[in-house]
């Protein structure tokens, strides 16, 4: 699974992207952080606060319940500022 | 069948280029709404805002706002242009064209449009000071959550 990375998530991570090989009992994105977040330093300080962290899987926006098990991109970022 | 254009990219954009191009010589167009959205200086001085983005999910979320848009109000086409990269104060970011036959329409969808694009779309904007200090991202607005709000009473949101 392709992770990806944007804003201020991705300078903290350090990368904008990365391949993943999740074990299995990794099921949503909430697990999920939990696993980056135990990874490094950067990706605790990513998702210190994890209200204000916005995921998607495959290009559509997902909650923290959402099933990753079939996703092929999850996305990780701070809420939107565009406009 | 409803026009809808949607664009992200780098160039900037004529407004009056896209007006000419979502009128294309229509006689039932009573109603044209054109916003832009702007890059504002700030104290301390910008240089520039770099505007991040989510390619591929920037253009569906865009696409998917302007596509439920159309099914609130009888509209005849929307426009919607939303730049990225360094974009310097004064310059353009975004574009919204609404077009129908009655105003009500056309303001009520406009509106509807940049609500919804401004916390739905995958953007990011992060200031540049010009004494090169270091840039620091831009805080989302409570306001712009709160704007959501006005177009629930009536129907749900999107999925």
């Amino acid at each position: 699974m392709k992770a990806v990375y944007f804003a201020w998530v991705r300078e903290r991570i350090g990368l904008a992207e990365e391949e993943l090989s999740l074990p299995e009992e990794v099921k949503t994105v909430s697990e999920l952080v939990d696993w980056l977040v135990a990874r490094g330093e950067g990706y605790a300080l990513a998702f210190e606060n994890r209200q204000s962290i916005r995921a998607a899987i495959d290009k559509r926006h997902a909650s923290a319940h959402s099933l990753i098990a079939s996703a092929r991109e999850i996305a990780f970022f701070p809420p939107m500022t565009g406009g | 069948m409803v026009a809808l254009k949607v664009s992200v990219q780098l160039e900037d954009f004529s407004a009056q280029e896209e007006e000419k191009c979502l009128l294309s010589d229509r006689r039932d167009i009573g109603a044209l709404i054109s916003f832009i959205g702007l890059c504002r200086d700030e104290e301390p001085p910008l240089s520039a805002l770099e505007l991040e983005h989510y390619p591929g999910m920037a253009e569906a979320e865009i696409a998917a706002v302007a596509k439920e848009a159309s099914l609130r109000w009888p509209i005849f086409g929307a426009t919607i242009i939303h730049r990225y990269g360094m974009i310097k104060p004064g310059a353009q970011i975004v574009l919204t064209l609404v077009a129908a036959a009655h105003r009500e329409a056309a303001f009520a969808s406009a509106q509807f449009i940049m609500d919804y694009l401004k916390t739905r779309a995958p953007f990011w904007k992060k200031r540049h000071f010009s004494d090169g200090t270091e840039g620091d991202w831009v805080a989302p607005k409570i306001e712009d959550d709160l704007a959501l709000d006005r177009w629930l009473e009536t129907k749900p949101p999107l999925p």
